[in-house]
């Protein structure tokens, strides 16, 4: 067990989610599932399918299924990579696309459903996928041994070539229909890593969407188009609670090209074919709201109720020692409390859906991260059988948790969307950016209060106080997820520290607040890794300890944690804070979801005042590194994404209604303000971690502690630039 | 009816004069490599070219265009267009992938007018466009990657 059990959190709601909706309605689905995915002929014309994951054609190629929604993170690529190392096939054979949902074939083994998230996707394949590729290879070489009348443990298998010392060759396409007949062997043995050609490989392999996204050729949700279909976008309450007291379609009705008006339960839809016409017509469109139940309060009085919140009791989500004795007995106590923004997800494809149904039968189709519960969604809302419904994933832009509803919001507003205009009228269903950023399911405001004392160059004591929202009370998992009163996803990363301090106290408080909460991008890391590493950080300077130097001394039980601080410190050539010529640089290293990430930042103030981020050294510790280049990517991307939130995102309200709609309110990182990134690799033997999340924790207090050794102030509210609360 | 010409033909198309370009390409055309992400000219996901030049098709009418010729990313073309695209493959800049049509058009117009961008060229053409996953250190690499391909 790790300090911070890496997905404990989403495992527990998973497995909490599996074993909902099992009980509600899964011996029939799983039925239904396998027969819809039969229907479905995933890898085209392939005449091999060995199992739920690989499918060989005539032709050689080899399909791998996806049970995972590839939304940049790279699991179309890191799973194929993984079948094709034991398959011996060349990587231009390899192609990948989503499975269907069907919970008995394609659950995520860490969850229990079929669903993404946690950065499992590697972690929880790493054994199924490579097994899966060992079977398919060792039934096309007992195809060929018996095609050839040689034994099967004479023939060599390389680069997709089957061959026999007598001069024998031929590739997998040749063997697959004769292997299709063979039975499925059972404990074929994997590889030993000694022999891999792709795992860990630099260069070995290529992402297999890169061409089709560098043409415009990927499909994504959004451009479905289907005979009759009719675009539809929903007007939404103003305020989060707020419900539809009345409306008027009179005028939304007179513009050409809406075709209906109907009122659901998230609003009201206005259908029209296309999405001008759509948008026009809920321009158009009079709603009168009932706000009554709505929530009211806006950020600045959320803040002011946090803080005061910080200063009672709370749940003990940590401890050992006794802080509050050794802070009381402290010459000096130094406080910190830190402010976090709502944040929106806002990934480039808002959130979109498409589905037509005839009245008995179904398919839906977008880019579904929980596949298992949203087909059961859609299923319910439409009052059809499970093996009446088809949930096809599609390619996702993005999603950094978004796509990923415990609430389900989206597959439900999906399906009654398609539910009120009747059959035989397939709908895609359109959220504009402005939906998007008001549209609540943000990460939640937190705030931390922390206190610690030092003596004698030692850090004695440290205490944090948590308040912020749970996006698990009030939910049916409350009671699966919330044990003790405490949602890890609060506290994950803050109630256990690598740092051995004598005495430590961690406390957490979850107001309930009416504004849609959701895990986003590292979850609980998102505040907790900036609380704690710019807050060791301080109390590191106050001690006249050096960063590096300082943590390392703390960290002895932690090998991989200290392996990545070195790791980062060399690559760094890390040599103090500085500044030096202007420039600062600071670090940061956090373990999120079991994989270990350390940064430095190396900071300027620029001429506008704002920090400016030169360039990030970056180590990674994820334990075998099956993919160099998509860790690399993702290193690179998270960085982007944890910088750009740190410096510029926030979601605020105003009297309950969100302030920034669009991207012009919304600033994200652009590419004049992205650093330079470096990375490092730390070679690892341990079972493989994710990648998708972890690096996004240690940014935003990297760059925070370099401005610390720039004289400024460790900024204590996010976002650094522009904060409007 | 309104008249556009897309990628070399000319097409009647029925929608009103204050539809954006964008939703006459996609919903009107079928051209779905140009992608919507704001509406309000600001992430750079819906960039064609309209006689040559990067435009944002998102909040221009159709209106507007009166007789320029368009182009979507299904059919740009010619040596810069190549290198670009075959950078971002060698690169593998694309994460999500949502983004990219509109980059790629924005680096094509970058190395036709410029052959040889410094980084602060690139920062000056490509601040327009946003990307979410942050795939921004490999646009850079994958544009001069692109300008040495198109040195020779």
């Amino acid at each position: 067990m790790t300090v911070h059990d890496q997905h404990l959190s989403r495992r527990s709601l998973l497995k909490g989610a599996g074993a909902l909706v099992i009980g509600l309605h899964l011996p029939q689905a799983a039925r239904a599932q396998s027969g819809a995915g039969a229907a479905f002929r995933p890898g085209g014309n392939a005449t091999f399918a060995p199992n739920a994951f690989v499918r060989v054609a005539p032709d050689s190629t080899i399909t791998v299924l996806i049970k995972h929604i590839e939304f940049g993170q790279g699991p179309f690529t890191g799973l194929a990579t993984l079948v094709a190392e034991e398959m011996d096939a060349d990587w231009s054979q390899m192609r990948s696309e989503h499975a269907p949902a069907d919970v008995k074939l394609y659950a995520n083994l860490a969850f229990g459903v079929q669903g993404t998230g946690g950065s499992t996707a590697i972690a929880n394949s790493w054994e199924q996928m490579r097994k899966a590729g060992a079977t398919a290879r060792a039934m096309l070489v007992q195809a060929a041994a018996q095609a050839w009348t040689v034994p099967a443990s004479e023939i060599k298998v390389e680069a997709g070539v089957l061959s026999h010392g007598s001069g024998k060759q031929g590739r997998f396409g040749e063997f697959a229909e004769a292997a299709s007949k063979l039975a499925v062997p059972e404990n074929v043995p994997l590889k030993p890593a000694s022999a891999y050609r792709l795992i860990g490989k630099e260069g070995a392999v290529k992402r297999l969407d890169s061409a089709d996204k560098s043409r415009g050729k990927a499909e994504f949700t959004i451009d479905i188009h289907a005979p009759n279909m009719l675009t539809v976008v929903v007007a939404r309450p103003p305020r989060f609670g707020g419900k539809v007291a009345s409306f008027d379609a009179a005028e939304a009705l007179k513009v050409k090209g809406v075709v209906d008006v109907k009122q659901i339960g998230s609003g009201v839809a206005v259908y029209a074919d296309g999405m001008w016409p759509a948008l026009k017509g809920r321009e158009a469109l009079k709603v009168t709201w009932d706000e009554s139940a709505a929530e009211k309060r806006g950020s600045r009085e959320l803040i002011a109720e946090y803080r005061a919140l910080a200063r009672q009791k709370g749940v003990v989500a940590g401890s050992h020692g006794d802080a509050e004795a050794v802070l009381a007995k402290a010459g000096t106590v130094i406080e910190a409390e830190f402010v976090f923004p709502y944040l929106a997800h806002a990934p480039m494809e808002p959130l979109d859906g498409y589905l037509q149904w005839d009245g008995s039968e179904a398919l839906a189709r977008f880019g579904s991260q929980f596949q298992t519960t949203e087909h059961m969604t859609i299923a319910t809302v439409l009052g059809l059988p499970p093996e009446k419904v088809r949930l096809e994933t599609m390619l996702a832009g993005g999603s950094f948790g978004r796509r990923a509803q415990v609430s389900q919001h989206l597959a439900a507003e999906l399906a009654m969307v398609a539910k009120a205009i009747g059959p035989n009228r397939p709908v895609k269903l359109v959220w504009t950016r402005e939906d998007d950023l008001s549209g609540g399911y943000y990460r939640p405001l937190f705030v931390h209060r922390l206190r610690g004392a030092v003596k004698d160059g030692k850090i004695t004591a440290w205490a944090d106080s948590i308040v912020g929202q749970s996006f698990f009370l009030g939910t049916p998992f409350e009671a699966m997820v919330v044990k003790n009163g405490i949602d890890a996803t609060s506290v994950e990363g803050a109630n256990e520290l690598f740092y051995e301090i004598a005495d430590f106290h961690c406390e957490v408080n979850n107001p309930k607040v009416g504004v849609p909460t959701l895990w986003w991008r590292s979850v609980g890391h998102t505040h907790t890794a900036y609380a704690v590493e710019c807050f060791i950080d301080e109390l590191l300077q106050a001690a006249g300890q050096d960063p590096v130097a300082g943590r390392l001394a703390l960290m002895n039980r932690h090998p991989r944690a200290v392996g990545v601080l070195k790791a980062v410190a060399e690559l760094a050539k890390w040599n103090g804070s500085g500044p030096v010529d202007g420039r600062a640089r600071g670090v940061a290293v956090v373990e999120s979801f079991g994989s270990f990430v350390a940064q430095i930042a190396e900071v300027s103030l620029g001429s506008d005042g704002e920090p400016k981020v030169h360039k990030v050294w970056c180590a990674v510790d994820c334990g075998v590194a099956v993919n160099p280049d998509i860790i690399r990517a993702q290193m690179e991307g998270g960085i982007g994404f944890g910088l750009g939130h740190a410096l510029y995102g926030e979601i605020t309200l105003d009297q309950g209604r969100p302030v920034q709609a669009n991207f012009d309110t919304y600033r994200s990182l652009r590419i004049h303000e992205m650093p330079e990134v470096e990375v490092a690799i730390i070679n690892s033997t341990e079972a493989p971690t994710g990648v998708g999340e972890p690096g996004v924790p240690p940014i935003g207090p990297a760059v925070a502690n370099a401005l610390a050794r720039l004289g400024q102030p460790r900024p204590r509210q996010l976002p650094m630039v522009g904060g409007t609360v | 009816m309104v008249s556009l010409k897309v990628n070399g033909r000319t097409h009647s198309v029925d929608v009103d004069d204050d539809t954006p370009l964008l939703w006459a390409i996609r919903d009107n055309l079928g051209l779905t490599g140009t992608k919507f992400g704001c509406g309000v000219a600001q992430c750079g996901a819906c960039t064609v070219f309209m006689d040559g030049k990067p435009l944002r098709s998102c909040v221009t009418p159709v209106s507007a265009v009166g007789d320029s010729e368009i182009t979507t990313i299904e059919a740009i073309s010619g040596k810069e267009a190549d290198a670009v695209q075959a950078a971002w493959t060698a690169r593998d800049v694309p994460q999500c992938g949502y983004c990219q049509s509109g980059q790629v058009m924005s680096a094509v117009a970058l190395l036709t007018e410029n052959k040889k961008p410094t980084d602060r060229d690139i920062d000056l053409a490509m601040n327009g466009n946003l990307c979410r996953c942050a795939t921004y250190v490999r646009i850079r690499a994958a544009i001069h990657d692109a300008a040495r391909t198109l040195e020779g």
